[in-house]
């Protein structure tokens, strides 16, 4: 599912569109499209934005802010909370970490290495975006869970987080790295190793420089998409408060017993966390891009 | 660069135990695992009056979020790359946002404005139209998750097609709405019937949006997912979880392979 990666890039680093292509004429039909028919349409698109994505977060922030800021304070810094804030960017941070070293790795012997079954390996990188995230709880349940058939028990256990939440995120690197690795040009590393560069120098100086940008998003991305995953992480891990509780448990957990207010006010610094994660990236990301144009 | 032959040997290795450990075996456990007491076990599993009301459900939502998501989701993306509105960058961003948000936020969020105290929770009074613990709850949230798919299949076909084509047949009489059946919409069709069957792939499988807005009685208001996670933590009955799941990744593999397919014909258009 390259494409869903596509959006997540889409989101973090470009948000202009695709140039369009030489000899399109600059003033589109649409431009001709009788007022009245046009107002419609954005009518009707303002109105579907709205009422789906925009209102519902509006009325969100709003109930957070029910008992004022101090309330809302409260609620985000009550014990209970934290620990699952704590939680879960621990958790979070150390599979982003796992995800990029392992998805550079991966991409890396998917595009240089070549060995019998490697097609089915790169389709199978792709499985964990067109899974069901409860689907995949349960895939890992079955071999680190109860009666696992290798005696390895993760679940309730942080490890049992990480690993669900690296099932997850697999494809973000490995999908980011693979298409700069194909295009990299080799003619600089042979000219580092005829230089008389190791291999080792010749990735840490020639090939890890150029990579940095995709590992980066990649990595972003997978520490984006951790921090607010649930489906996954909602049988193997065990919903111990203070121990595995992530914060979408957490916030499930407040509605369940009745506390809006509360649930309200945490999944907004949930939504501040995951927005300034990829504010961050796209920052990063058009910075890099406009150093990467002065250098051509 | 020129690697060691065992240094070569170590990465693959590595890379393979990687990908092996994590998704591989697993998934073939559970395979094993669903198929081990024979077939007939696993389809009476999967065809038990719970199983069969979930998957009707799932379909259901299917149904309703497909077209409704196609419709709003081609105006949008000819609103961004055809008409010149203003605040377009505001327009992309709100399109992103949902990739951007948790599904128990959304769910949150939902209850919030849907909710009997939320900002609409007069219309339940008023109408006796039960939102939240609803179908139309759940089907909201699955709308939320899946809103950008079509819209971001879609946009860039329409740049990169350009309206030479769209003008001319406006050259030639045709009425907009005719130029866009005959001209506008084949040229798309691909592009939207990705969007489509990604649309359909997350619909199926969205979970945390859904549990937040769901009753979840088993038989009314069970989705798949749904199903798979009371079957494992309210029944304890863990082949029923595995039997319900088997079912939804071999929904996930044939969505795989669809793609697949569809890649090609984007790419040979």
């Amino acid at each position: 599912m390259t494409t869903a990666i596509q959006h997540r890039e889409d989101l973090t680093v470009s948000s202009s569109p695709p140039a369009r292509p030489a000899g399109a004429d600059p003033a589109p039909p649409g431009r001709r499209l009788r007022a009245p028919g046009r107002a419609l349409g954005v009518g009707v698109v303002g109105l579907w934005l709205s009422v789906i994505v925009l209102l519902p977060l509006a009325a969100l922030t709003v109930a957070s802010l029910e008992q004022g800021l101090a309330g809302s304070w409260e609620a985000v810094t009550s014990p209970a909370a934290l620990a699952a804030l704590r939680t879960t960017l621990l958790v979070s941070a150390v599979v982003a970490l796992v995800n990029s070293v392992m998805g550079t790795l991966i991409a890396w012997v998917l595009v240089r290495d070549h060995f019998p079954g490697q097609p089915i390996i790169n389709a199978l990188i792709d499985l964990p975006f067109a899974l069901p995230t409860i689907v995949a709880s349960i895939v890992l349940l079955s071999l680190y869970g109860p009666n696992s058939p290798i005696g390895v028990q993760l679940n309730a256990t942080r490890w049992g987080l990480i690993v669900a939440l690296a099932f997850v995120t697999l494809p973000f690197v490995v999908r980011s790295v693979q298409p700069v690795l194909i295009e990299l040009e080799r003619e600089v590393e042979e000219a580092a190793a005829s230089l008389g560069a190791s291999a080792s120098t010749t990735f840490r100086r020639v090939v890890l420089p150029t990579l940095a940008p995709a590992i980066i998003s990649g990595t972003g991305l997978a520490f984006a998409r951790a921090v607010g995953e649930y489906g996954s992480v909602v049988l193997i891990g065990g919903n111990l408060p203070r121990e595995t509780q992530v914060v979408s448990q957490y916030i499930q957990q407040q509605i369940e017993i009745d506390r809006p207010v509360n649930a309200a006010a945490v999944s907004v610094a949930l939504l501040s966390v995951s927005f300034l994660t990829l504010f961050v990236l796209r920052l990063w990301g058009s910075r890099s891009q406009r150093r990467q144009e002065r250098t051509s | 660069m020129r690697t060691s032959r065992r240094a070569t040997l170590t990465l693959r290795i590595l890379a393979l135990a990687y990908v092996v450990g994590l998704l591989a075996v697993p998934i073939l456990v559970i395979l094993y695992r669903t198929l081990e007491p024979g077939l007939g076990t696993y389809i009476d599993s999967i065809r038990t009056p719970a199983a069969i009301a979930a998957l009707n459900l799932s379909l259901l939502i299917v149904a309703i979020v497909v077209p409704l998501n196609v419709v709003f989701g081609v105006v949008t993306a000819l609103a961004l790359a055809r008409w010149r509105v203003p605040g377009r960058g505001l327009v992309q961003a709100i399109v992103d946002l949902p990739f951007a948000v948790s599904p128990i936020v959304v769910g949150v969020s939902l209850i919030m404005l849907w909710g009997t105290s939320g900002w609409f929770g007069g219309l339940e009074g008023s109408t006796g139209v039960k939102v939240i613990f609803g179908l139309p709850g759940m089907v909201i949230a699955t709308i939320f998750v899946t809103l950008p798919f079509v819209v971001r299949e879609v946009e860039p076909v329409l740049h990169e097609i350009g309206t030479e084509q769209e003008q001319a047949a406006a050259t030639l009489g045709a009425s907009h709405w005719q130029t866009f059946w005959r001209i506008t919409l084949p040229a798309i069709r691909w592009g939207l019937t990705y969007g489509v069957v990604l649309t359909v792939a997350r619909a199926l499988g969205e979970f945390g949006a859904v549990i937040m807005v769901s009753s979840g009685f088993p038989g009314v208001s069970q989705t798949l997912t749904l199903l798979v996670h009371s079957r494992y933590i309210d029944d304890h009955n863990t082949y029923g979880a595995y039997a319900a799941a088997t079912l939804l990744m071999g929904l996930a593999a044939a969505t795989l392979l669809l793609m697949t397919v569809l890649d090609r014909k984007k790419g040979s258009r």
